[in-house]
């Protein structure tokens, strides 16, 4: 495996090699600072009351004995505060013109619409005497009606929100010729019709939120201290939402453990600490439990899916119909409704499918509201499309690796005018099977788990597999502008040169355990010709990044990564204009090599890049007209998403007496077009298989009929660790996208996107002959022996 | 997540945390590793007034071979019960069973006396103990008393220990041969869903993790054995008389299902150890 080296301008780049992550000392060390870390003399703590009930009318919040307990300094009901807002929260794609947004208020005013919503805030010293003091916040509710379950929400059987008309937020359709679908399944030879349930996932970041705001003695500004994966995005809708003019708040992200969506949000703490250091002119700080951050930071998932495929006798696939119920919660969070439609696009998968109908119902329920989770959307769209792929390789009796050649759009086609109206950019997706198929040696698999039948083994081994295509790089603004998003997708760098020859890079993008100061300097490395650690990436802060589109959707690089590059061009660019004044030479004859500009083979007599820096600085003697210092900057918006690929095969081991699923082996083969930094992007795919596989095999957010939510813990919400994980093999394969000058896709989300499927598929294949054909996710052991004991096996053990 | 204000007190002998205990029994509560009761006061589930600390108490972690038994004192580590060499030779079970405990940093916190006296029928090292027929030795205001292993585990979260005693030592059989554990997770960290502990020399005794209110022998398959039966046939009533309880990872009826298995399988392992 070998990565393009990018085109850079030092002779031996660092851009392709495995680098250590910079950021790791600090992390490992402790010495990294998060929110909670941060200290601030003086602030007040602040514990929010949250509703016990899944749905209820709230008819007295009496904070009279709350407020006479030791160290409160407020304690504040939803009335008390409904005049700090200049607007409820916000919800930042209305995907359809009548889409339907409950008023969502950071603390409820008449009614409480999940467990967990706000009904009242105290503020005391410390953060024990705050909850001591929440806890004896006496609020009297009627309980009502919850609307839990989400077919029958979606029947309108229980309303959700007391005064909305349904629980309808919105039906969302791409069906480009409907008549072409209707011939497809009129004509097919054989069609499967398949129904998956996406379970609510709860993001479980390593570490929980935390927001700290600190008003600033003089001039009315803000610091707003966030655990966020979006402070740029953040300070527009705070400023909107508690009405503060935008430019008096500073957000800042210190260091942030991990987010996956949940942290691509503007949550009502965050609103809460504004508002309160505001009225209080104190600072205000609110640190997130465990627990808590199970019941009010968002979930992920939750959709019930219908697809249908059509396929002639070959199987090769005519038509996928898709309708979609997707689970908003109780309220539309800032992109709530958006996440399904991300994956709208992709349901026919890595296949070249000629007729396309999707259709997506959101509904309201009285549950955490769901919004972006790693993959958010396209990891249920490749659930989908896998999964029934293997149901048609069953139905036509084919090997699901077989079924998966004959379909996929040939490397001959790209890019490639999707059905669904995409461009993909690039991609070889049988190479990236073949590679997958011989890395786990799949044809002695299948003759091992033939023997295994039929020795009757209790342990039954299952291969299964998961091709799959995703968009990233979000994303081109003019296409955000058609799906109704409010925001553009660009992103925006500075690169800049300090008098002693080292360099600061500043960026919109928002780090969260990506590594992205070690894959910013590589890039800059590689263009300046100076070592990486000579690059200091300056991020999260709006203080010093006033721009920028934060992280999120496997954007980093593809979009990031690219504007830093071409700052960094840029800045070349003006070096080599100051070399060619000192060195008496045109700008053209000159090479930059190991920072070193010279005339094309005279390379002793060069000046260095850091001597020109030095130079620039000074302005002692620049060419006519140049200005000071070595300082450029770009804003690069995508003219396309990228499309990164691959296919992922888990092979499980089932105890056919216990039900137990055991994951012996996993091999992940991914195109994320070019690398720069292989380390990162295999740390990036380990953690994207073992959140998949939760999902798959661990992960649900239970709740019982009233609504309440029963996975509030780490002991009942089953986060695996990595001694319940296989070492994972890995491949690449190296198809450039042409939509950026790096080349580059995103590796954020594939590991997620791939491995559930893969993992599902494989425990089917395990029990296919004994008559096994869906197992519902997360695939407990219980679920296993139920299934095995319901099952009838196939005449004559067909896989 | 934060628990409700307590006193903390620290004991330097077991005199001392006893003295402590009586003053307000019920309010009163000794903290060892803190493994099971920092959880609980953390959810506030337990709020105690004042905890005695009887972690650094000198003397009282050990694994001794006492001649015809093996001698564990209360505050003896899940980690230093797995690697004592004494218990590896002479009480291989307590040993394995020590390092199936939580992750490696409750093993490393986590006591075998803070186990066995929180009386959590999901626990591992109460079934070993129950299957090894162990006697409890238990210091208080009136005296010591050494209280058998079947007459220990009353319910849950109750045993035999009185509000202001405490667990000083763990007395065992040896038995260096046919023996086995199971333990059945979700996660390699977990709790069991279900757990069996068999040890066959002498009476064979079978002790389950999970599956009632307490830790609990499956009295079918001990009377089995007795009667000669082979391992499946008695495995088949490992759940006779019991209820386990249905929760978020398991329902009552698997886990009566898991025990005929893993009883099955304990029993086939425990036989083959003996050679
Ligand atoms: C994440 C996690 C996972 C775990 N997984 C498992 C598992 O898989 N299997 C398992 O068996 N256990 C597990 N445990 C529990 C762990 O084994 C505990 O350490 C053990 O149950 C209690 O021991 P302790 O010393 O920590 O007791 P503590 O928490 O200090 O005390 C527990 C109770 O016993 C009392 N007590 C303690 N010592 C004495 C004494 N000498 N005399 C009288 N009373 C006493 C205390 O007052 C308290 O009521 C887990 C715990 C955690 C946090």
């Amino acid at each position: 495996m070998s990565a393009t080296v990018l085109e850079g301008h030092g002779t031996a780049g660092v851009v392709g090699t495995r680098m250590l992550r910079r950021e790791d000392p600090a992390l490992l060390s402790g010495e990294a600072r998060f929110v909670h870390d941060l200290v601030v003399p003086g602030a007040l703590h602040m514990a929010v009351v949250r509703s016990p009930y899944a749905h209820a009318r709230i008819t007295s919040v009496d904070v009279s004995v709350a407020l006479g307990m030791p160290g409160v300094v407020a304690a504040l009901t939803g009335a008390d505060l409904a005049g700090e807002w200049a607007s409820p929260m916000p919800c930042a794609w209305p995907v359809t013109a009548d889409m339907q947004s409950p008023e969502h208020l950071p603390v409820a005013l008449r009614e409480a619409c999940y467990v967990g919503d706000a009904v009242a805030v105290v503020l005391a010293g410390s953060q024990a005497e705050a909850q001591d003091a929440a806890a004896a916040v006496a609020v009297d509710y009627e309980e009502l009606p919850a609307a839990v379950d989400l077919e029958d929400a979606a029947r309108d059987g229980v309303l959700a929100h007391l005064d909305a008309p349904s629980n309808r937020a919105y039906t969302w359709e791409l069906i480009p010729d409907p008549e072409a679908v209707r011939r497809a399944f009129d004509d097919a030879a054989v069609t499967v019709k398949e129904r998956y349930v996406q379970q609510r996932l709860i993001p479980a970041a390593m570490e929980p939120r935390g927001v700290c705001v600190v008003p600033q003695p003089f001039g009315g500004e803000y610091v707003v201290y966030s655990s966020t994966q979006i402070p740029h995005i953040l300070r527009t809708m705070l400023g909107m939402t508690a009405g503060v003019p935008e430019e008096r708040i500073r957000v800042i992200a210190p260091s942030v453990g991990g987010g996956f969506g949940s942290k691509l949000d503007v949550y009502a703490e965050e609103l809460l600490c504004l508002a309160l250091a505001r009225r209080l002119r104190r600072p205000v700080r609110w640190s997130e439990e465990r627990s808590e951050a199970a019941q009010a930071t968002i979930h992920g998932r939750g959709q019930v899916q219908d697809i249908e495929l059509a396929a002639d006798a070959d199987g090769r696939v005519k038509a996928v119909r898709v309708h979609l119920l997707a689970d908003m919660g109780a309220y539309l969070q800032l992109v709530t409704p958006g996440v399904p439609i991300l994956g709208a696009f992709l349901y026919h998968g890595t296949y070249d499918v000629p007729a396309y109908s999707f259709t997506c119902t959101g509904v309201f329920t009285n549950k955490t509201p769901t919004d972006a989770y790693r993959g958010a959307g396209r990891p249920e769209a490749t659930y989908a499309i896998e999964r029934a792929m293997d149901a048609l390789a069953r139905k036509l009796g084919m090997d699901p690796a077989e079924l998966r050649r004959r379909n996929f759009i040939g490397a001959d086609k790209f890019p490639y005018s999707s059905v669904a109206g995409l461009v993909f950019d690039s991609g070889d997706y049988e190479a990236a099977l073949d590679k997958a198929l011989g890395l786990v040696g799949y044809e002695a698999l299948r003759q091992e788990q033939a023997q295994r039948r039929s020795d009757g083994a209790t342990k039954l081994l299952g291969v299964g597999l998961s091709s799959y295509v995703e968009m990233c790089g979000l994303a081109p603004s003019r296409v955000l502008a058609s799906l109704h998003y409010v925001a553009g997708g660009w992103e925006t760098a500075t690169v800049r040169m300090l008098p002693t020859g080292k360099v600061q890079v500043v960026t919109g993008a928002t780090p969260h355990g990506q590594g992205h100061v070690t894959s910013w300097s590589m890039i800059v490395a590689d263009k300046l010709g100076v070592p990486p650690d000579d690059v200091e990436v300056l991020h999260s802060d709006t203080g010093l990044s006033p721009l920028g589109l934060d992280t999120y959707g496997s954007r980093s690089l593809s979009v990031g990564g690219t504007a830093i590059a071409l700052a960094a061009d840029r800045l070349v660019d003006k070096a080599r204009l100051l070399a060619a004044y000192r060195l008496e030479a045109a700008p053209e004859d000159l090479e930059l090599s190991d920072g070193q500009f010279a005339v094309r083979g005279t390379p002793s007599t060069g000046i260095g890049i850091g001597t020109l820096a030095f130079e620039a600085f000074t302005a002692h003697d620049l060419p006519e007209g140049m200005e000071p210092n070595l300082e450029a900057s770009a804003t690069y918006d995508p003219t396309n998403f990228t499309f990164p690929f691959g296919t992922h095969v888990a092979v499980v081991e089932v105890d056919t007496e216990t039900g137990r699923v055991d994951l012996v082996r996993y091999v992940g083969v991914d195109d994320c077009g070019n690398q720069i930094n292989p380390l990162i992007v295999d740390g990036q795919v380990h953690g994207g298989i073992a959140q998949g596989v939760a999902q798959a095999l661990y992960e649900e957010a239970s709740y019982d009929e009233r609504g309440n939510l029963l996975t509030t813990t780490l002991a009942d919400y089953l986060v695996p660790a990595a001694s319940d994980l296989p070492s994972f093999t890995l491949g690449r394969t190296v198809t450039p996208s042409p939509s950026n000058p790096l080349g580059v896709k995103g590796v954020g989300e594939a590991g997620t996107i791939a491995s559930t499927p893969a993992v599902v598929n494989a425990v089917v294949d395990a029990l296919s002959h004994l008559g096994v054909e869906d197992l519902e996710m997360p695939v407990t052991p219980e679920r296993v022996w139920r299934s095995i004991g319901a099952a009838a096996p196939v005449p004559g053990g067909a896989r | 997540m934060i628990p409700a204000s307590f006193e903390y007190r620290r004991a330097g002998s077991v005199e001392e945390a006893l003295g402590w205990l009586s003053e307000d029994p019920d309010s009163t509560k000794l903290l060892a590793g803190g493994h099971s009761l920092l959880p609980l006061m953390k959810l506030r589930l337990a709020t105690p007034g004042v905890l005695v600390d009887v972690g650094r108490v000198p003397g009282l972690s050990y694994v001794r071979d006492a001649g015809d038994h093996v001698a564990i004192g209360a505050l003896t580590r899940h980690r230093d019960l797995e690697i004592s060499e004494v218990a590896r030779a002479s009480v291989p079970l307590l040993a394995h069973v020590a390092g199936q405990v939580g992750d490696p940093q409750v093993r490393h916190r986590g006591t075998i006396g803070g186990s066995l006296a929180h009386g959590d029928p999901a626990s591992d090292l109460p079934a070993a103990v129950l299957a090894l027929d162990a006697t409890l030795v238990a210091d208080g205001p009136r005296g010591r008393r050494e209280i058998a292993a079947d007459d220990f585990f009353r319910g849950f979260l109750e045993t035999a220990l009185e509000p202001d005693e405490m667990l000083t030592e763990i007395r065992v059989r040896k038995a260096p041969s046919g023996w086995a554990f199971q333990k059945f997770n979700r996660r390699a960290q977990d709790w069991a869903i279900v757990g069996v502990a068999a040890v066959l020399d002498g009476d064979p005794r079978v002790a389950l993790v999970n599956m009632g209110s307490t830790t609990l022998r499956a009295r079918g398959t001990e009377e089995a054995l007795a009667a000669g039966a082979d391992p499946t046939d008695a495995a088949a009533r490992a759940a006779d008389g019991l209820e386990p309880s249905s929760d978020l990872h398991a329902s009552a009826e698997y886990r009566r299902h898991l025990a005929t298995v893993l009883v099955r399988r304990a029993l086939v392992e425990a036989a083959a150890t003996r050679g």
